[in-house]
């Protein structure tokens, strides 16, 4: 594998601050003064402790939030003074975006599901169709393209989720504790096809609580109190077989 | 398409509450086109019959004076009650008019018999210009001349009513009828077919039987009994119909015969003068208002339509909260979730639109059937309504989109 410095840097941030005003005198620091790198190819875990700024991070990676003070660059542009549009924009077509609770929105079938990301760029068509049933195939749904969230089990609907995330060919793809709410044969499934799509060079950034799950990335990004604590490169720890 | 069919699939998650909403809508623009065809059918009948008396004529009456006590007890069965317009008033009217043209007339009622065929009718003794005044024509035969005037001559022209009457299966033209118990007389005329309502008299035009003025009274004078009190009444005319150049004439006209006939009439009240232009105008003016009204009762009810929606979207937007974030996550940008809450907002009112569209044209043709009442459904009141509905959803469906567009996506998915 090529050395990590000579692989682009698909999302940057700056000594980014983001501040929660609270009150007069009350200014809740979620953010203080982060600065980190994704590569492309890059599989990569947040963790900390509640309360450390996960959420906020995960939020302006997303580009669902801007930062108070400090850039935030997709693909080598600043997104974080971007106005709503732009930034809407950003999301539909870097961004894929795979959450907890799977989010599938439930009028909808698997394919229209599946269409939606494409949909806000006027991209619906045959097109898109035959893509759906392409990336359906891929995570193992492809029979189920009429049937409603409801009717699938909830590795099914996170498959469906992440088969959407991957609609838009995502800069990188964004979970949110994605296996939080899978048993843990299921959260194998799902971690099993992350590792697929890697293998396929998808970028992937997780955040999440589980140790599990983070050793599964190849590094893990530690928070507190809103500031990098550590970044630690998981393969290494492997191949010492220890603590950091 | 696309847009709205899947805003048709999010109003079917709630199957009732959307189509009590629509209701709301349906029934709004129903009533408004229903009331709007009401009453455009009766005021279209008004309108017509004011426009069949003419809309540049003045028309001059004779009207029985109300009884007094006084007068009542004074005149016995055998006084001669006299009352209503005079040959010279006639006169005098054309002088003062002599743009206009006038035409006298006297009517009575009897009966008119042809062999077995039998109808007690209206018998009008008028002259030659009467015809072009009421704005009739002669189907058949000819009309009444100056000559049958000169010779106070045995003629009838019939109404086609009162012609299909006494001849059922016959020519009428040529033939003679028998007016009153003895006096003869030879149809030479029939008219076309008026279908116009009925005159101040209570008879249609095409009942009446038409005999020269000049006959009229040598055969049965000034003086008959009244039917209905069984009093001798003397009456020289029974209207003076006066024909202006043109509409701009009569209310000038109108005045100077008021003038003229005060001083005879004034205190006794025994002649009406009607203007059928004033008359349309009034009706007209009455329509407007009318329609104004209703227009004023539409909005409300339709209003009350916008309202449900406003509130049905309130709550759809509230609950939907998660999945406005996550649209707005996967790249929707503020104007799609206004346009996805807008789309369902006008679906649910453009389809009440139609069905009450639709209801709203039957209805009438529910109280013509059943009420024999007319009804007039006008296209563009149909669009209006249509038109408004849709507005309405669109009005009304504004704020909660906009509110909907404007959640923050964070919050929007943290919502439970
Ligand atoms: N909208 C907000 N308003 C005010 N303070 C906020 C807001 N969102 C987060 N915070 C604060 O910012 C800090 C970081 O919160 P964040 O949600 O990022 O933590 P987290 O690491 O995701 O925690 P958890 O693991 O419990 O989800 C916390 O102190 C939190 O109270
Ligand atoms: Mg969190």
């Amino acid at each position: 594998m090529t050395a990590t410095t000579e692989r682009p840097i698909i999302a940057e941030f700056v000594d980014v601050h983001r501040h929660y005003v609270m009150g007069k005198a009350n200014v809740v620091r979620a953010l203080n003064g982060v600065s980190m790198k994704v590569r492309k190819g890059d599989y990569l875990a947040i963790m900390g402790r509640s309360g450390s700024g996960k959420s906020t991070m995960l939020n302006i990676l997303g580009g669902l939030d801007r930062p108070t003070i400090g850039e935030y660059r997709v693909g080598g542009r600043d997104v974080s003074k971007l106005d709503d549009d732009a930034l809407s924009d950003v999301r539909g077509r870097e961004i894929g975006f795979i959450f907890q609770s799977f989010n599938l929105i439930p009028q909808l079938t698997v394919l229209e599901n599946l269409e939606v990301p494409l949909f806000y760029q006027g991209r619906v068509g045959p097109e898109s169709r035959k893509k759906a049933e392409h990336l359906a195939d891929r995570v193992g749904l492809g029979k189920r393209l009429d049937h409603k969230p409801m009717e699938l089990s909830g590795g099914q609907q996170q498959r469906v989720a992440i088969a959407r995330a991957l609609m838009n060919d995502p800069l990188f793809l964004l979970a949110d504790e994605a296996t939080g709410n899978l048993d843990s044969n299921t959260e194998r499934e799902i971690l099993d096809l992350f590792d697929d799509l890697r293998k396929d060079g998808v970028t992937i950034v997780i955040v999440t609580h589980n140790p599990r799950v983070a050793e599964r990335a190849d590094s893990t990004l530690w928070l507190k109190d809103g500031q990098v604590e550590t970044l630690v490169d998981n393969r290494a720890v492997a191949a010492t077989g220890g603590q950091p | 398409m696309r847009i709205v069919r899947l805003g048709l699939k999010s109003l079917l998650l709630h199957k009732l509450r959307s189509s009590l909403t629509t209701a709301g809508i349906l029934f709004g623009v129903a009533s408004v086109i229903a009331m709007l065809a009401v009453g455009e059918g009766a005021s279209k009948e008004t309108l017509q019959q004011y426009r069949d008396m003419g809309v540049t004529n003045v028309l001059i009456r004779s009207k029985k004076p109300e009884e007094t006590q006084q007068s009542a007890n004074a005149s016995s069965m055998w006084s001669v009650l006299g009352y209503g317009l005079l040959y010279q008033e006639a006169d005098r009217v054309q002088n003062l008019l002599p743009q206009g043209l006038v035409v006298r007339s006297r009517e009575f009622q009897r009966g008119v018999v042809h062999g077995e065929h039998w109808a007690s009718t209206m018998i009008i003794g008028t002259e030659p210009p009467f015809l072009e005044v009421t704005n009739m024509q002669v189907r058949e035969g000819r009309w009444l001349t100056e000559l049958d005037m000169q010779r106070q001559s045995n003629c009838v022209v019939l109404g086609e009513s009162l012609a299909r009457q006494l001849f059922p299966l016959e020519d009428p033209v040529g033939q003679t009828v028998l007016i009153g118990v003895e006096d003869r007389f030879e149809v030479v005329g029939v008219l076309e077919y008026q279908g116009r309502a009925a005159s101040p008299n209570g008879t249609t035009l095409d009942e009446c039987a038409f005999i020269p003025l000049t006959s009229s009274r040598r055969r049965f004078g000034d003086t008959i009994r009244n039917p209905s009190t069984n009093r001798w009444e003397n009456i020289e005319l029974h209207e003076i119909k006066v024909k202006m150049p043109g509409p701009e004439w009569v209310e000038s006209a109108a005045g100077v015969v008021d003038l003229m006939l005060k001083p005879a009439h004034g205190n006794k009240k025994d002649t009406e003068i009607t203007v059928p232009l004033e008359l349309l105008r009034k009706e007209e003016r009455a329509e407007r208002m009318f329609s104004l009204v209703l227009a004023v009762i539409a909005s409300i009810s339709l209003l009350v339509g916008g309202i449900g929606i406003m509130n049905v979207m309130l709550a759809t937007v509230t609950e939907r909260t998660r999945e406005i974030g996550i649209r707005r996550a996967l790249g929707a940008k503020k104007k799609h979730i206004v346009q996805q809450f807008l789309v369902e907002a006008g679906v649910m009112a453009t389809l009440g639109g139609l069905v009450g569209v639709g209801f709203g044209m039957l209805v009438p043709l529910g109280i013509e059937e059943y009420f024999e009442q007319p009804t007039d459904v006008q296209p563009q009141h149909v669009l209006m309504a249509f038109g408004i509905s849709a507005l309405v959803g669109v009005v009304f469906g504004l704020y909660p989109a906009w509110r909907a567009a404007n959640m923050d996506p964070v919050e929007a998915l943290r919502h439970e």
